[in-house]
Formats: structure tokens, sequence, C-alpha cells
């Protein structure tokens, strides 16, 4: 099978990361780093014994939910204040606070609304993964390309046709660039309320992991939640390019 | 011989946008039925803004505009618009975009996919329907913007600059075809460009708008012989004639 240049590159970068991290491992540059190999051998441990399967059980039922309603209520929210400037009045302040305020310091508060359990979680990851979500998705579909739109009125498009079939079409591909950037929002929300409200799941394994000295699996749990963000990014672009083949590209 | 009647009616148009910007003042223009009249004009002389007006794309700030004895406050059926950046949607295949026009009026679907293929084959694009705009040259791309105001069978055709995005050869021979348009088609067509030559070439009516604010400061007809050899036109004593007289006329504009 012959790689493309591309692959080959990729694949080479990360091949070149996880030799500098083994060798920094074994050089004792600190006690708590293990190299790659013991790292990739405990998270091997991890899966045989069931320990991950069940902490990202935990995970994925907070973090499922959270990207859920983002995703819907983001997207949704988002092509109503891009189409009405009430919309954007009413709500784009919220967003704006909510994207640049540190998120550690939101979490006591979440925690003192809605306790330690899974509503708080729920919440962190959508504090995370909306702003993003609805900010790109507003943007995108507030600079949908004029021509198109007037060449739509032209031809006798009702407002309703003019949202559906050309301001939507053109705003997708931004809406899409929201939705990656978003989910990998939310998956850092998860760990972070997994860490900072009560361990659960993944946050669980980091945390109890750290505090028994166990590093390789600290790294390999943290590893695991790592490499799922970035399948389901990866994920969400196949399904992009799917539903919108990329002749969409002006 | 009996005179065309005005298709089109403009009355004392005036547009002012907002920042007290005077593009149009008092307009008055008719324009006969069947023919194809250009606004012809320096840069910013309100030409677009004018045929948009006419279009119902934009309001004017006073005035009126009748199509058909009616008065115009929107886009209408009997008008189509040929844009100067093609308006293709990148996102569907040259059929669809055909077929938009009809697609918003509720044609269905195998009636307006016929239509539309009917009106790629006569831009000459036929073979080309199932490609992406981001697939064809400029100078095809405007002949799909064409084949869609041609497709929704409008009785006014109008057209913002059509030719001044593609290159000279294709420019040229876009003229040519125009001849041919004019003549197979019974339409009224309103042309816009700031080309001395193309609206010489193809017109049966050249108005000259004044400076912004605009006014209508000559109407000119070229009366060129349309039997003559499209290239040969070129070379015609009167071709030649009425151009330098409009650039005459417009030389004392850019100070």
């Amino acid at each position: 099978m012959s790689l493309s240049k591309t692959t080959l590159l990729k694949l080479s970068s990360f091949v070149l990361v996880l030799l500098a991290w083994e060798y920094a491992g074994r050089s004792g540059l600190s006690l708590a780093l293990p190299s790659f190999s013991e790292t990739l051998s405990a998270l091997i441990e991890m899966l045989a014994d069931g320990s991950l399967g069940v902490a990202f059980g935990k995970t994925l039922q907070p973090l499922g939910l959270g990207l859920l309603i983002s995703i819907f209520l983001g997207v949704g929210l988002g092509i109503f204040m891009g189409l009405k400037e009430f919309g954007e009045w009413l709500f784009a302040p919220i967003f704006i606070v909510a994207q640049a305020a540190p998120l550690a310091a939101l979490i006591p508060v979440l925690t003192f609304a809605y306790g330690i359990g899974t509503t708080a979680k729920v919440f962190t990851v959508c504090i995370m993964a909306m702003p993003i979500l609805v900010l790109n998705t507003m943007g995108a579909v507030r600079n949908a390309p004029g021509s198109l739109i007037e060449m739509c009125k032209s031809f006798l498009g009702t407002r309703s046709q003019v949202v559906l079939k050309v301001i939507l079409p053109a705003a997708s591909p931004l809406i899409f660039v929201g939705l990656r950037l978003g989910c990998a929002s939310g998956f850092i929300g998860i760990v972070l309320a997994e860490l900072l409200i009560t361990p659960t799941g993944i946050g669980d394994l980091i945390s109890y992991n750290q505090s028994v000295a166990e590093y390789a699996k600290m790294y390999a749990a943290i590893l695991s939640i790592i490499v799922t963000s970035v399948l389901f990014i990866e994920l969400l672009e196949k399904t992009e390019y799917a539903l919108f083949s990329p002749q969409k590209r002006v | 011989m009996t005179t065309a009647e005005p298709i089109v009616q403009v009355k004392n148009v005036k547009k002012i946008y907002p920042g007290n910007v005077e593009a149009l003042s008092d307009i008055t223009l008719d324009f006969p039925q069947g023919k194809l009249t250009t606004l012809l004009g320096p840069s910013g002389c309100g030409k677009t803004t004018l045929l948009k007006i006419i279009a119902g794309l934009l309001d004017a700030s006073s005035g009126q505009v009748l199509v058909e004895g009616k008065p115009v406050n929107g886009p209408g059926p009997e008008r189509a618009f040929v844009f100067q950046d093609f308006a293709l949607m990148p996102w569907a295949t040259v059929l669809r975009n055909v077929a938009f026009g009809l697609e918003l009026t509720g044609v269905p679907k195998s009636q307006r996919e016929a239509v539309a293929e009917k009106y790629i084959a006569k831009v000459g694009l036929k073979g080309f329907e199932l490609k992406y705009p981001h697939e064809l040259s400029g100078g095809m791309r405007q002949r799909v913007g064409l084949a869609r105001a041609l497709s929704v069978d409008a009785k006014v055709l109008l057209m913002d600059e059509p030719f001044s995005a593609v290159d000279e050869q294709t420019r040229r021979k876009f003229q040519e075809d125009m001849l041919g348009l004019v003549a197979n088609e019974k339409k009224t067509f309103i042309f816009v460009t700031h080309s001395i030559e193309e609206a010489v070439y193809v017109s049966d009516r050249i108005v000259l708008l004044h400076r912004r604010p605009s006014r209508v400061s000559a109407i000119i007809e070229p009366n060129i012989s349309r039997h003559l050899d499209p290239e040969a036109i070129r070379r015609e004593p009167q071709y030649l004639d009425a151009v330098e007289n409009i650039w005459q006329s417009l030389k004392k504009f850019l100070d």
C-alpha cells in the first residue's frame, strides 16, 4: 500500500514526537515523566483489565450530552443571531464573556449552583463548547455572500428560500470549523470538570494515578482522551466531506 | 415604421444614499420594447444603481419606475438580472444554477431541468451540466449566468457589465454573440457598461449618463446595420464615428 506524501509527512511528524518523548522519558528528565513505551504498556494494561473502558463510559455520558446540547442549541442559536440583529444584541455578550473567561474560575460558581453531579459537568462542557460554536455560526451566517443573496432575491426568492437555499449552504464550511473547534473545547471541558469538580471517569484515572505516583498510567489516561478527541474531530471532518462534497469550496 | 412601445419607463427617479450621497438626480428615460438600450457612463455615475432600481433590487428615493405600465416595488417575473460577478452558487452544478430561477418559483424538477438544459445548450455549454462553477472559466461562468436569466423567460433582461470580468477575446466573442441573441430572442435588453466600443457595438440605443449626481446627458442611436458580418462592424465608419463622438462627450467629465 503506497501512502501519499502528505500522509507520510504527517506520520513522520508523529513518529518524531514519540521518539522525543521516548528519549525524554528514558533520560531521567523527571521522575514524573514516563517514556512513551512505558505509557503504551500501561495503556494496554488498563484496556485489558477494563478500567479504561469503565472510565470512558463514565466520561462519555456528560461529554456526549454536553456536546449534543452544544451542537444543536449552539448552531440553532448562532443561526438565529446571524439572521436577526436583535438575537445578536441579546446573546452575543454572554458568549463573548464565556469565551474569554478562564474556566477554572467559573467552576466553583457552577459547583455552587449545580452541585457536584452530572449536571455541573454537562454545563462545563457546554460552557467550553458553545461560545466558539455560536459565535462562529453567527459570523458565518452574517457573512454569507451578499451577491448570492441579491441574486436569489432577483429571481423572486422568499426570505425563507434565501436562508435555506443560499445563506445556510454558504455558511456551512465556517459552521463546521466552529463545530470542530467547539467540540475540541468540549473535550477539554469534560476533563477539567472531572479534575476540578469530582473525579469520575477519565479525570478520575488521571488524578488518582497522579496521587499514587503511577505516572505511566496517568499519562496513558491523558493519551487516551487526546486520541479520542482527535478521532472525533476527524469524524466530524469526514462527515462534512460526505455531506457537502469539496466542490463546495469556492 | 411603427415606433416601439416603451416597456420600461423611468420617471424622475432620484437616489440618495445614506450620508447624503446623491447617486441619481432626476432621471427620466424610456426603454423601447425589443431593443437593446445601454446605460453608458464613467465609473461611479450611477448606471448600476439605476439598473438595480429598475430590477427592483434597490428602492429609489423618489420617482417611479413602470414596467409594462405597472409600478415597480421589488423584483418581478418579467425582469431577469445578469450579474457582473456571475453570482453562481459554488455548491451547485451548472444545471442547478441555471434552473435556480425556476426552482425558486416552484417549477417541478424534471420540467425545470429540461428548460435549463435547453438554455445551457443555447449558450454553448452543452456537456457541462454536471460541472461545478470552480471547474469553469470566467467566460463559461458568465454564460451560466446568462442561461439562468434566459431560462425564466423574462421580457426584460437587465445586464450589469456582464462582460467586464472576462478577458478581451472572450469579451469580443460575447459581444458578437449578443448581436445574435438580440436578433433571435424577442426580449428587451437593458445593458450597463463603461466600455464605449462595447456600447456602440451591441446597442440599438445608448443613454449617456453624466457623472454623479447622474443625469441623462445624451441619447444616441448608432444605427449600425445589423446585416454586416460581426467582425466587419468594428471597421465600419459609422461605428468608429459613434465611438469617437461619445468619447469626446465623455472626455469633458474626466477633468
